[in-house]
């Protein structure tokens, strides 16, 4: 508890020293993330203002509401808070965790990157080393672990891959689309054989850009990044899509893929739509997990070891 | 047919794989923030004791395997098949060889083992941590050792070769730690 004390204390001193704004945006919304990979929880407000019910979820990032913050004007802003996804428990998971996110008008992703390193060196100060991250593209990365281009192989490559190196292919794998495979690969081939002690991998496969820019490089390329810490992904960070009608159209394909896997539609936000419409300032924004940084700033094994309380004891 | 969803994946849990009953050791949920969600088990095979890795879909489910496991009294061998006793029902029930595997060696009459059992018929046979057996066969005794240091092999009664002091002797009753196969004490 201390230590996640401290660790906020250096989070705020730092972002005040830098000039980003503190915000704190509301947990429950009317709209959710629609990416297939996330199950927010739902609930229902009942009283004054909607005699009939209203659904609410519990938001699983900030990220809509710091974005219509965004495009307002506000400039630079972060939030630490809590937020919520459904099913996600485990060594390294819990369904409500609390979470570092911020934003920066003017910076591309790398420019971003040079802020955590920043960031994690002034918070980690005097309680464990840390040295800027090794960056590595996603496409090289891939191919020096498997051999493998992950922008052209295909369903059966990645199979026969897994069964070659990994073991039994999971059931129930979707095969028409690689992105799960790529999944399967690198959390049981590659992310285990990770040596640097913090690696950035950036420019992702366009299938998994999320709500990341993409670039033509001269192939599509997803200027999303994660940060490894450890061997252990501590954050994920995009050069924001701030395309209102590509926005729409992924937000329509998460749902096409939510309504195949037999996931619940979610309504899209319209109101970070017309954000976006407005204009968003060109930014790059990065979600941190707060918890997993404590663990592995306290070197724990288990992420409730990290929590004041953890699921077993709410 | 029973199944298991991943989200009830635990330590203990008995479950099918590849047509055998399998027991989970350990279930490590994987999922990258904007991807797909595995469980990534590590599982014992009941029947063979072999321990793998595997790895589910989360949300995917699997057979349950129909696995007891039961405290019986072992009564005696016929050569093919060692009779267990269950001591509250006096249910009897015979283990081949391929469950007995190599508990044979500490298989002594009344001693109560634990039997794993597979829709009914044992597949494997853990006998007690501790049993006491006779020394059947061993080189006499060195007058004055008392020491223990060295040691010598003993063939006990069950056809289980220790290593004892030098002091024990043939006839001699010894305990002895079944995980380890190592000589404990005197009985």
């Amino acid at each position: 508890m201390r230590l996640r004390a401290r660790l906020l204390g250096r989070i705020r001193a730092f972002f005040a020293q830098q000039d980003v704004l503190e915000v704190d945006t509301p947990l429950l919304s009317r709209f959710a993330a629609t990416d297939p990979a996330l199950d927010s929880f739902r609930t229902q407000y009942l009283g004054p203002g909607a005699p009939g019910g209203l659904q609410l979820y519990l938001q699983t990032s900030p990220e809509f509401f710091m974005k219509r913050l965004l495009a307002a004007g506000s400039g630079p802003i972060y939030q630490v808070g809590h937020v919520f996804r459904n099913g996600e428990y485990g060594g390294r998971h819990n369904p409500e965790f609390m979470m570092l996110e911020w934003y920066r008008p003017g910076l591309g992703h790398h420019a971003l990157m040079d802020e955590i390193d920043a960031l994690l060196a002034f918070t980690l100060q005097g309680i464990r080393d840390y040295q800027p991250a090794r960056r590595v593209a996603y496409r090289d990365w891939f191919q020096d672990h498997t051999g493998l281009d992950p922008w052209s192989s295909d369903v059966p490559a990645l199979r026969d891959f897994v069964e070659r190196n990994v073991g039994a292919v999971p059931v129930g794998m979707d095969e028409t689309r690689p992105s799960p495979w790529l999944d399967l690969v690198v959390t049981h081939w590659i992310e285990p054989r990770i040596s640097d002690p913090a690696l950035f991998v950036f420019d992702f496969p366009p299938a998994q850009a999320a709500l990341a820019r993409l670039r033509e490089d001269p192939v599509p390329v997803a200027e999303r990044f994660e940060l490894y810490f450890d061997g252990i992904e501590l954050a994920n960070g995009f050069h924001e899509l701030g395309d209102a009608a590509e926005q729409r159209s992924r937000c329509e394909a998460d749902n096409r893929l939510r309504e195949r896997s037999g996931l619940p539609a979610i309504p899209l936000d319209e109101y970070l739509l017309a954000a976006l419409a407005h204009g968003l300032p060109d930014s790059s924004g990065v979600a941190l997990g707060f918890d997993r940084l404590v663990m592995l700033a306290a070197d724990l094994r288990q992420i409730s070891a990290a929590l004041p309380f953890s699921l077993q004891r709410v | 047919m029973a199944t298991y969803s991943t989200n009830e994946f635990k330590g203990g849990l008995k479950i099918m794989l590849d047509g055998d009953p399998c027991s989970i050791i350990e279930n490590e949920f994987v999922k990258p923030g904007k991807g797909q969600a595995f469980n990534r088990v590590k599982i014992r095979n009941l029947k063979t004791g072999r321990v793998i890795e595997r790895t589910f879909k989360s949300g995917e489910s699997v057979e349950a395997a129909d696995v007891v496991e039961t405290d019986m009294q072992y009564l005696y061998s016929d050569g093919e098949f060692w009779h267990f006793m269950h001591p509250d029902t006096y249910e009897q029930l015979a283990a081949g060889e391929s469950a007995v595997a190599d508990a044979v060696k500490w298989l002594k009459e009344q001693d109560v083992c634990l039997v794993t059992l597979w829709n009914g018929v044992p597949i494997s046979v853990t006998p007690p941590n501790f049993v006491n057996l006779a020394i059947a066969e061993t080189d006499p005794g060195v007058r004055g050792d008392t020491s223990g240091g060295g040691g010598k092999p003993a063939t006990l009664e069950t056809g289980a070769v220790v290593r004892v002091p030098l002091f024990v002797n043939t006839g001699e009753v010894i305990k002895v730690d079944t995980r380890t196969g190592e000589y404990v004490g005197r009985a």
